[in-house]
């Protein structure tokens, strides 16, 4: 059991190798995790209905998505349509990642800084792909902005933000996860149920945190001001 | 002691500073920022929701200091790379 809890990332339960390629925790538990949003959303968008009479899941969908809209739109004060499906399926993906920790057999694939990393990676890809789309080539101004040579400060600032992005969702997830397992070797009977239950609020914000921090930036990018 | 027991008591030392010391500042100012956006709040309500939502970005900014003294002293802790360049491995 102490060996077992006070691994820091699920990077080192290996389950499968064949030579470099390792089949390791945050894998596995990551296409879980996709496996659960694609095959539920599928489940449950093949019968919309259109009519006063709506199933109790497409309520819950319909409450995501109206809810993540409002939130991009109230943030970015733009139109949310085309930040929708990228920021959308971020809070989602990190939300269900985070709120699955109970479950025993399950770890935290956000417990693990190569995911983050990942995941911060996109958004620092999105950023120009977003500005670009919508500012067209006048995107670089924003870097030569009040001169010219602030521009390396600008590339700094975002690289700088990167990795904070990532190293936020990776200690948030993986001290709670480490506080957990050293409270079961030392009490291990109702004081860590609360700690989970604390994981769950921690969970929940850090993923709106994430979606959030993710609008502010793109939506920076787009409407040309650092 | 020997190098490899120095560097232990330094590690460890360094590792509870870290923490201890790093934690100070982001404490005082989540502090700071959460009392004065509930003073917010309380004069105008009605913009509880924008108030709130650069409240958490604000804290999450903040909190980024305090994790990455957490993530140094896990690194001096798990990964020291003094101890393993003085152990040969």
């Amino acid at each position: 059991m102490h060996e077992e809890s006070l691994h820091i990332t699920p990077d080192l339960t290996v389950y499968w190798q064949s030579g470099f390629f390792k089949l390791n925790a945050t894998i596995v538990m990551t296409w879980v995790v996709m496996a659960i949003l694609v095959i539920g959303s599928y489940l449950i968008t093949r019968r919309l209905s259109t009519g006063t009479k709506v199933s109790g899941w497409q309520n819950l969908l319909e409450t995501l998505v109206t809810g993540v809209r409002g939130q991009i739109q109230a943030v970015a004060e733009q139109d949310p349509a085309p930040y929708l499906p990228f920021v959308g399926t971020l809070f989602i993906f990190i939300l269900f990642a985070n709120i699955m920790a109970p479950i025993p057999i399950y770890e935290s694939p956000t417990g693990s800084l190569s995911l983050t990393a990942g995941l911060a990676l996109l958004v620092f890809l999105a950023v120009p792909y977003f500005g670009i789309r919508k500012r067209g080539f006048h995107y670089f101004g924003s870097y030569v902005k009040p001169a010219f040579f602030m521009a390396p400060l600008h590339v700094i600032s975002e690289i700088s933000r990167t990795i904070s992005l990532a190293v936020r969702l990776f200690g948030n997830v993986m001290s709670e996860t480490m506080v957990v397992g050293v409270l079961l070797s030392i009490v291990p009977f109702v004081v860590p149920m609360v700690m989970e239950v604390l994981g769950l609020l921690t969970g929940t914000i850090q993923a709106y945190i994430f979606a959030t921090l993710t609008t502010v930036f793109i939506a920076a990018g787009t409407s040309g001001e650092h | 002691m020997d190098n490899l027991g120095w560097i232990g008591v330094a590690s460890l030392i360094a590792a509870g500073l870290t923490i201890a010391v790093g934690c100070i500042a982001p404490a005082l100012s989540q502090g700071k920022a959460v009392a004065q956006s509930v003073a917010s709040i309380a004069q105008q309500p009605d913009e509880a929701g924008t108030i709130s939502r650069t409240l958490f970005v604000g804290l999450a900014m903040i909190e980024s200091l305090a994790i990455y003294c957490l993530v140094i002293s896990i690194i001096i802790i798990f990964v020291n790379p003094f101890w393993s360049a003085v152990k040969g491995g």
